[in-house]
Formats: structure tokens, sequence, C-alpha cells
């Protein structure tokens, strides 16, 4: 199915037809191969890899086209080409008992031969058909056609032999790789680019810094579209790869899916989900802050999810990761042997920056991983200048994101600088930036970690204090107050402070409830006297007034006795004596 | 050691080999492909040659190339033709119409080179 929508995707859009190569990376640049039943030039440097690429040119089309070839070598014998191929796992001998392939080596030797007269090169035309017509062959490589003009003193009937050559491999309709050396100022040494007018390849090996990269670059391809920039390519143990990957745009889908970073509190600070799959995180700070453990926590609960995590580490040797995680409680040995996880470890200066990328893609086109750490970045800069670098990483942060890969970046920033700086200026490649930073403060390292950005995640602002625990990286809250922040021992003995502070308000608060009740006893005892006194008063008062009358009372009836006695006949008295009320009737009365 | 019966084997019409004495030290392979005249040319003027500074002790095989395309592999023949000297001792190769005769002596060690 990925092969069908593949060759979908290489359809050319224009009428040639292409004959595809099979050499990875290439028939994407050519967009679909090498023009078929026609010529094509692969010239370059000794040493830039011609053999090989047209070698692959035919393994490859013998063994996934079922297309036979042609191998006409003019500089090695096919013992030494069989030999030289098979470290690259192309067992030549087998093709030719299966009628796959032909090796015909031409040799010429130079001191043998005199020159009498008129001739052509009929021989080699029938020794070349020969060998096309008994095995069917469609692919045909000569490898290096320029031989014949050390081997020959006749140029001019080399050259028309050529013009007859080519088109003479035109009509058997085969298609045809020739091999050329590079000349001084121009393509080929002796212009074969003049005959060969389809497709010229260059490939180039050239050394900056003591570090050599190869490269690719279709010079010439009629009737087509191609892609026109230098490709690295690398040779390796499986044959030649090209890799496109400056060809990528931003066209790449955007996963809603979460993934974890395997701690869970840096998750809950993004938004309590993790970071987007197949987005791009850049962790950076200083020496020492941690960095390559987030790398590990994240690599880990990849694998603990039964994902792919691929740890590309540029410092370390990976017999050394998995000791260094292991005293943090991070068992990544485990996932390696179950084939998990893989580490992919290469000093930066070993090969070009180029190089770097296309084994990286390599390794991830292979291993398909879910996850990817790749630690840290900056060493790149030890091979490349910053333009280059972040050059590099952008190809590679977008061929990352056309996979859906997580990726996970540390940085190294140097101290001194802002540390918000990233040196390799990508953080706006990156779609998440941690940055972890040791805080020095009273005499003591602390680590900080906090979010500077994540796209897309409504994510914490806060600091958090991270610590490496026996259980990995736990993170802490930092003490943020009116101190400022505080972190490690001061942050302990602040937060110690406060909790004394703390039972203190508690005691005061306490002995002020206390109080409170206490008063509040007093005031009701106090009510309570009051209350007595106040009833004492007012029944004194009370009886004093019971008694005033009584005594009035008492007064009136002892003078009305008194009257009787005296009987008075004054009414007055009377009168007086019975008060208010007999006035009253009286008034009545009259 | 060389019979007539092998040789017309390998040869074609108007292109016959011949031996000349029994010792036969000169043992020449002429490649061509196909009757062409320059074929004819060079078969013609070998032969004269051979005739006169090698009189009675050479043998010539004629291989055409059209008729057995594998030869060419065995002497490695890129050029045609090429006439090829077996014997004696190194194998030398001349290649072209054969027109110069004095390189074609120098080709076959038959005179020393002039300079």
């Amino acid at each position: 199915m990925i092969k069908q929508s593949r060759r979908n995707r290489l359809r050319p859009l224009d009428g040639l037809r292409k004959e595809r190569t099979g050499i990875p990376g290439f028939d994407e640049i050519t967009r679909g191969g090498l023009p078929s039943g026609r010529a094509s030039l692969v010239c370059g440097s000794a040493g830039a890899g011609k053999t090989l690429f047209a070698m692959e040119f035919l393994v490859r089309g013998a063994t996934l086209y079922n297309e036979p070839g042609v191998f006409m070598s003019f500089e090695e014998s096919s013992e030494e080409l069989a030999t030289n191929v098979a470290s690259l796992g192309f067992d030549l001998n087998q093709l030719i008992d299966d009628k796959k392939l032909v090796l015909d080596y031409v040799f010429i030797e130079r001191s043998e031969i005199e020159e009498t007269g008129e001739y052509d090169l009929e021989g080699l035309f029938l020794r070349l058909g020969h060998a096309i017509d008994s095995i069917g062959a469609k692919r045909v490589v000569l490898d290096t056609l320029e031989a014949l003009f050390s081997a020959l003193p006749n140029e001019a009937i080399i050259r028309a032999e050529l013009r007859r050559l080519f088109r003479w491999l035109k009509e058997k309709g085969v298609t045809a790789l020739i091999t050329s050396e590079r000349g001084e100022g121009r393509l080929t040494r002796y212009g074969l680019e003049e005959y060969v007018a389809d497709c010229v390849i260059l490939l180039d090996n050239r050394v900056q810094n003591q570090i050599s990269t190869r490269r690719m670059r279709i010079v010439k391809y009629r009737g087509t579209s191609h892609g026109t920039n230098e490709y690295p390519f690398l040779i390796d143990e499986k044959g030649f790869s090209v890799l496109p990957i400056t060809s990528l745009g931003l066209s790449h889908k955007a996963p809603t899916e979460h993934v974890s970073t395997g701690i869970t509190r840096l998750d809950n600070m993004l938004d309590g989900k993790g970071l987007y799959r197949g987005s791009s995180i850049l962790v950076s700070g200083t020496a020492g802050t941690g960095k390559s453990t987030i790398g590990a926590h994240f690599v880990d609960a990849a694998c603990r999810r039964g994902e792919r995590a691929l740890f590309f580490a540029f410092e370390e040797s990976q017999d050394q990761i998995i000791r260094n995680m292991r005293s943090i409680g991070i068992d990544l040995e485990k996932y390696v042997k179950k084939g998990l996880l893989r580490f992919h470890n290469a000093r930066p200066s070993s090969w070009g920056l180029e190089v770097h990328l296309a084994m990286i893609h390599k390794t991830i086109s292979e291993f398909k991983p879910s996850v990817v750490v790749i630690d840290p970045i900056t060493n790149f800069l030890a091979v490349g200048d910053r333009t280059e670098t972040k050059a590099m990483l952008t190809r590679l942060i977008d061929f990352l994101k056309s996979r859906e890969i997580t990726a996970m970046f540390t940085s190294l920033t140097s101290g001194g600088h802002d540390l918000e700086d990233s040196e390799v200026d990508v953080s706006s490649l990156m779609d998440t930036w941690l940055l972890v930073k040791n805080i020095e403060t009273n005499g003591e390292r602390n680590r900080g970690l906090y979010i500077l950005k994540a796209r897309g995640i409504a994510h914490s602002n806060q600091v958090r204090e991270f610590l490496l625990t026996a259980n990995g990286i736990q993170l802490v809250d930092a003490y943020i107050g009116a101190e400022g922040v505080l972190m490690g021992s001061a942050r302990s003995s602040q937060i110690a402070r406060e909790k004394a502070a703390d039972i203190d308000r508690k005691f005061t608060l306490e002995r002020k409830q206390r109080e409170l009740r206490r008063k509040q006893e007093l005031y009701e005892a106090q009510l309570i006297a009051l209350k007595g006194q106040y009833e004492t008063e007012r029944d004194a008062i009370l009886r004093e007034l019971e008694e005033e009358k009584q005594r009035q009372h008492d007064a009136a009836e002892q003078r009305l006795a008194i009257a009787r006695l005296r009987r008075a006949d004054n009414g007055e008295v009377q009168f007086k004596g019975n008060g208010a009320r007999k006035s009253r009737k009286g008034a009545v009365a009259r | 050691m060389k019979t007539p019966a092998k040789k017309s084997r390998r040869s074609t019409n108007g292109l016959s080999s011949q031996v000349d004495g029994d010792g036969a030290q000169w043992n020449l392979r002429l490649y061509v492909a196909g009757q062409t005249p320059r074929s004819l040319t060079a078969f013609k003027n070998l032969k004269e040659i051979c005739e006169e500074y090698l009189k009675g002790q050479y043998h010539i095989e004629v291989v055409d190339l059209m008729e057995n395309p594998t030869l060419a592999r065995g002497d490695q023949i890129l050029a045609i033709p090429t006439l090829v000297r077996k014997l004696p001792q190194p194998i030398r190769k001349i290649i072209g119409d054969l027109s110069n005769t004095e390189r074609v002596l120098v080709g076959l060690d038959i005179q020393p080179r002039s300079n």
C-alpha cells in the first residue's frame, strides 16, 4: 500500500518515461528516476561514488524491478567489482548466475596496441550488444567510457564512435548510465556531456574543516522538472542513499493528540495533557541542568506506551546514558533489549552537518520511531556555523513533522549569556520551549524549570524547581512570595519560617479567642450582678413607695379617726380626708 | 597443428585463412565484423605483408565477431579490425585496416621501432 502511494506520488508530471533507480531518495529528486531508454551521465571526481551509484542502479533494477542489466567496466575487473560491492550487501555473482546481470570487463593496454589505419569500435558494440541480448538487459552501465581516450590514440575516431554508440543505445531502448571523471572547469574531462544530453548528475565530495561531505546535484534533466539543490548522500553498508530533505515545506498536518513528557508535573504545567504529537520541543539550559535527563524521561514515557523511540546522543555513549539514567531510577536498558529504544551515538565532528542530517534521516526512516531526542543540537555548531546549523535543523524539523514524530532537542546555553538567547536561533522553529536554569543563591545551585512557550497549549507561567531524585525528576513549586523566588534550602527555610509564622499566628488567634470568651464571661457576670443590684434597688424603691402610700393612708385614717373622735362638723376635714372622690362627687352634685 | 578444416569454420567468404609452412611460428588472428570493405582491406593488407615478410611461417585465423560475438571478450577486442599476434609471445594488438605497412611490421615486431 505504501509502495502504491509512493509510486503514485512519483509519477512524473510530464510525459517523459522514467526508470526507477531504486536508490533511496534519488527517485524523489528526479521525480521518477533516470530517463527511460536514454543515456544519462554521472560525473564526479575520483572517489565520488560514480561506480557505486551505477552499480546500485543495476543491482536495484535487477532485484527490485526485475530489469536485468549489463555493467561494462573499463577500470575494474569483474572480480574486483564483485568484491568491492559485496561490502554493500550486493551479491553480484548470484545475480550473474540468475542471468540478471552481466559484468564485462573491457581492458585495453595502450602499450600493446599499434594503430595502423582506419578502424571503428564495432567490437565494443558487438560485445555490448551481445551482453544485452544474452539476458534481455534493460539497463546498461558504461564505467568509465573515458578510458577509451587513453587507450586508443585516435580521438576523432573515438568521438565519432561515441556519438554512434549513444544513438545505438537509444535504438536498443536500454536505459544507460555512463560514468565520467570530472574535468577541470567542466563536467567531464573529455566533454562527454556533449553526447549525453538528457540527464547529467554530478557527484561531489567536498572537504570543509577537515570533514568531507558527499553531495549530489542534477545538473540537467531535459524535459522534466527536478530538484535543483545539492543533496547530501551517504554511502554506507546498505549502499547509496540520497537525502532530499531540503524540499519539504510547511504543509505538514497538525495532530491534536497529546503525548506525555514523562514528567507528570510537567504535563500538568502543559495544560495537564503534555505535548502535541508531532511537535518539536526545545529544552535549553546551561551545563548540568538536567536536559538529557528530561530527554530520558521523554523516551522512557514513549517506550512505556509501547512506542518506538530514538535517542541521538552526540555527547555520551549508550552505556553511559543507560548507567546515568539508572541512577535516577530510569531503566532504559530494558527498552533497548525489547527493541523499542535505539541509541545513535556519534561525535559531531565525525561528519559534516549534511551527513549528520542524512544519518538522522536514514536512521529514522529505518527505525520509524514516534519519538526522537537529539541531545544536544548545540554540538552541531562545532561542525557548521549558525546559519548552516539552523538550515539543517529546519530541514530536520520539517522532516520530523512530516512524519508526525515528536522530537525533543536539547540545547546547551553557555553561561554568561541571556539564557533565553538560544545558541542556535532555533527557538522560532520550536513549538514548545522549556528552559532549565541553574539558579545560584546563598551558595548553592538549584535547578529551575519554566515553559517559555508552548504553541497551542495553555501552559503554566510559573517557575518550578526541579529535583533529580532516585525516582527521576520531581518538580516542586518554587517559593514565590514577597521575598522573591526562592529555591533549594532557601526555599525550605523560607517554608519553615512560614510554618513557624503560621503556628505563631494560630496561637495568637487561639489566645484572642480565649480572651474573647473570657470577656464575654466577664461581661455576662457583670450583667448578672448589675441586674441583681437593679432588682435590689428597684425593690427598695417600690417598698419605700408602698410604705409611703401606706403611711399616707394611715395618716388619713388617723385624721378621720381623730375627727370622728372630736365629732367635728367641719366637712372640710371629711372632705379632705376622702380625697378627690368625694370632691368629684360633690362637683357632680352641684 | 591447425588444419584447414578448422580454419574454414571461423572464416567467411572472401576472407580465407591460410597457413604456409608447417612451423607456423607466427600465429595471427584477425578480428572482423562482417564483410565490410575495411575488413576486406585489412585482410588483403595482412596477407600481402605476411607473404612478403613471413612466407611459410605464418598462420592467419579470421574471426568474425558478427557470428561469434562472445569471442570479443577473450582477446579484449574493441576496435575493428584488430589483428592479434598470438604467437610468438607476447601478445600484440594492431588495430586498423593495416594500410600502414611500416607500423604493422613494427607492431608485429618484424621490424624494430625506428625511433
